[in-house]
């Protein structure tokens, strides 16, 4: 392990391989605080640094104009309001650095145009710009990075992603609670309580571990549809996808708890059991805060996958604007809006913020379950 | 706001409800065959029948949902899939008969065999790669969390990513895409990647893979720590290089572990289904069983006959494994 070379290949292919999997998400996550024109026109990795880009401003129509000894003046900032430095100016698309910012250009009909480095202009001409199309400026200048928060605000307000975060909450909460309580139950009686058919169970619940969910899509669907008509409901209910996202998630939620349950010392129950405690009591007092490491675990797969589904919310819940879920907001944005980076981006890390977050603060426990789920 | 407060008042019923069936049983079972009725025979018949009773009180709800979420729909779908359009006639086996036939179903199951080749082995090797490196640095916990972070990231999420990566433009436009910019910048052309049949596959799966490598670096990463020291230690004493050592010593000793992050991504890749939705929706040649399946379930009025037999060859291609895995179980209980 000393030999240099050696080192250093290995912490440089650490590196790459970091980069390759970050990369991505990292451009998207600039590109959703850059402006939207800017998006268009030059790639994500050029805005971390500063950006030499063409541009276009339009002078007002005579708005603050002023008038001395016959001669109208205009002044103002073709960057209006941001900062950067103009390189040339031009009057025409066709030569828009026809001249060096400070030059005076002459526009024609005793009017002139000067751009200063810093962006102001100064128009002036024998008649006042009010009435006249706006004296059209390109330039060339270098900008600092900038970025702005307006995508989100679009996203979260005009989008629709608001509406479709609060739907995402309400289906992954309960779709995580309920089937933590019906399985530890379950693991309970599975590793602790003697009962016939009890190694039958522990398989048939392995073997139910990779059912694979478009398996159950069409009868629950028919289901749901024949409940909803005989009992006058709609079929396409919260708390149908959370039964849904439920025995979807039991599974791997008893398989989880009952390997860990098994593995508590034998010694506390029989003694509680000793001092008259009932399964019951055993349970609920001893076995359950014993067993928080696996339920956290549990809860943040089954949070995580409820969170991320698409599937099962199309399925379940259906596509109408005021039910779909942030997973299919965005599936519908990338058919509507397919080009439009500015939203795709902004959108994208609304519906993954969740998840990161309850990623980096439990990455522990959701390891700790990835250890202990994964069929031995 | 209205409908937080709906949804946190139907979590604590619901709460409430699970919570009320486990007291509620357990007490009702308590007074009817009750400890403690003053002759010890009673008593001891009592404590026994409540025993016999009580493990399926608390199984009860599980039992319940899996039966109905999973287990009768395996039947229900196999019974669906022998039947037409609605599920009402029977059509022997004609749902079968078409779906060899059809163009699309061979695209699909083409594609899907293509995935299960390239996505499992590239990711656990990839991860096997992570883990081996990671483990020798001292910023390797980092790298590892960057590394496993879009385990994280749903589906279309990654999509979403993903789609500007590739993102194309025509014309003499600026690349905004990565990938093109970097094809541009080293004097090629660029492309369309997710239009160019049968390349496209590839492209998609390298999302899966993207995400699945951190899934495999983190188990594959215990079972390499879990190798005993001794048995490494003798090989650096015969003079074995790291090389030799990895791939003799330490490889053959986590096979088993392998095998399981291998047969787990399988099962993922065989479900894939966001991601050809999001990234093409099946377009350009790339669409897989799952996402074919879900077209004929809604697209078109639906045809579950059609739906449910596609369904059915999913099964089939999860079934051993499935078969692999509780006889693993099964091995694994007795030894206990």
């Amino acid at each position: 392990m000393a030999n240099n070379p050696y080192r250093w290949a290995v912490h440089l292919s650490v590196v790459l391989f970091v980069l390759l999997w970050t990369l991505p998400t990292f451009g998207l996550f600039v590109t959703s605080f850059r402006d939207k024109d800017q998006i268009a026109v030059s790639g994500w990795w050029t805005a971390l640094g500063s950006a030499t880009r063409n541009d276009m401003f339009r002078a007002p129509e005579g708005e603050g104009e002023v008038e001395e000894a016959g001669r109208f003046t205009l002044t103002g900032s073709v960057f209006a309001g941001a900062s950067g430095h103009v390189k040339a100016f031009g009057i025409s698309s066709k030569a828009p650095d026809a001249f060096a910012a400070g030059e005076v250009a002459d526009l024609g009909d005793g009017e002139s145009l000067s751009v200063a480095e810093d962006g102001s202009f100064t128009l002036s001409g024998p008649e006042s710009f009010k009435d006249k199309r706006g004296q059209r400026i390109f330039f060339t200048a270098t900008t600092p990075p900038s970025f702005t928060l307006d995508n989100y605000r679009a996203v979260l307000f005009a989008e629709g992603l608001g509406r479709s975060f609060l739907n995402s909450a309400t289906v992954a909460i309960p779709s995580t609670v309920i089937p933590i309580l019906i399985a530890a139950f379950a693991a309970y009686a599975l590793s602790w309580m003697q009962f016939p058919g009890r190694a039958l169970l522990i398989a048939a619940i392995v073997g139910l571990l990779v059912v694979p969910l478009q398996m159950s899509l069409i009868p629950l669907l028919r289901i749901y549809n024949a409940a909803g008509q005989a009992l006058g409901f709609d079929p396409k209910s919260y708390i149908g996808i959370w039964l849904a996202h439920t025995g979807f998630g039991l599974p791997l939620a008893i398989y989880l708890l009952r390997n860990y349950m098994v593995g508590l010392p034998k010694e506390i129950m029989e003694s509680a059991r000793v001092d008259g405690a009932t399964d019951f009591q055993i349970f609920t007092r001893i076995v359950l805060p014993l067993s928080f490491p696996a339920l956290a675990s549990f809860a943040i797969f089954q949070f995580l996958w409820t969170w991320n589904d698409l599937l099962v919310a199309l399925v379940f819940l259906g596509p109408q604007d005021d039910k779909l879920v942030l997973t299919g907001r965005l599936v519908n944005l990338l058919g509507s809006r397919g080009g439009d980076w500015e939203i795709l981006a902004a959108s994208a890390f609304v519906s993954i913020a969740v998840p990161i977050l309850v990623f980096f603060a439990l990455q522990k426990y959701l390891v700790r379950g990835l250890l202990a789920g994964s069929v031995k | 706001m209205e409908q937080v407060w709906t949804a946190l008042f139907t979590i604590v019923l619901g709460i409430f409800a699970a919570v009320s069936w486990f007291w509620g049983a357990n007490f009702c079972l308590d007074r009817l065959l009750p400890a403690r009725t003053g002759d010890p025979v009673q008593n001891a018949r009592n404590i026994h029948r409540a025993s016999l009773i009580r493990p399926w009180l608390f199984l009860g709800p599980a039992i319940l949902a899996l039966g109905l979420y999973l287990v009768y729909p395996v039947w229900e779908s196999l019974f669906l899939s022998f039947h037409g359009k609605s599920g009402q006639d029977f059509v022997g086996t004609a749902n079968y008969r078409w779906l060899f036939a059809d163009p699309g179903f061979r695209e699909s199951i083409f594609n899907n065999f293509l995935w299960l080749l390239v996505v499992p082995a590239a990711s656990t090797f990839l991860g096997l790669l992570a883990a081996a490196l990671t483990d020798r640095i001292a910023w390797g916990n980092l790298a590892k969390s960057l590394i496993f972070l879009p385990m994280a990231i749903s589906f279309v999420g990654a999509a979403v990513i993903w789609k500007f990566v590739y993102d194309y433009r025509s014309g003499d436009d600026a690349q905004i895409g990565i990938l093109n910019a970097l094809v541009t910048w080293a004097g090629g052309d660029p492309q369309a990647w997710i239009a160019l049949p049968f390349w496209n596959n590839f492209f998609l799966m390298a999302i899966l893979v993207w995400i699945q490598t951190g899934f495999a670096m983190v188990i594959l990463s215990a079972a390499l720590r879990g190798i005993p020291e001794e048995t490494i230690e003798a090989a650096v004493l015969d003079g074995a290089n790291g090389i030799q050592i990895f791939f003799k010593i330490m490889v053959p000793q986590i096979w088993g572990t392998i095998a399981v992050v291998w047969t787990t991504i399988t099962i993922t890749v065989l479900k894939v289904f966001d991601i050809v939705l999001a990234m093409t929706n099946g377009q350009w040649k790339s669409n897989v069983l799952a996402n074919l399946m879900f077209d004929w379930m809604f697209r078109g009025g639906g045809d579950f006959g059609r739906g449910a037999a596609i369904a059915m060859v999913i099964m089939a291609l999860v079934a051993p494994i499935m078969i692999w895995n509780i006889r693993n179980a099964r091995k694994e209980m007795e030894g206990r």
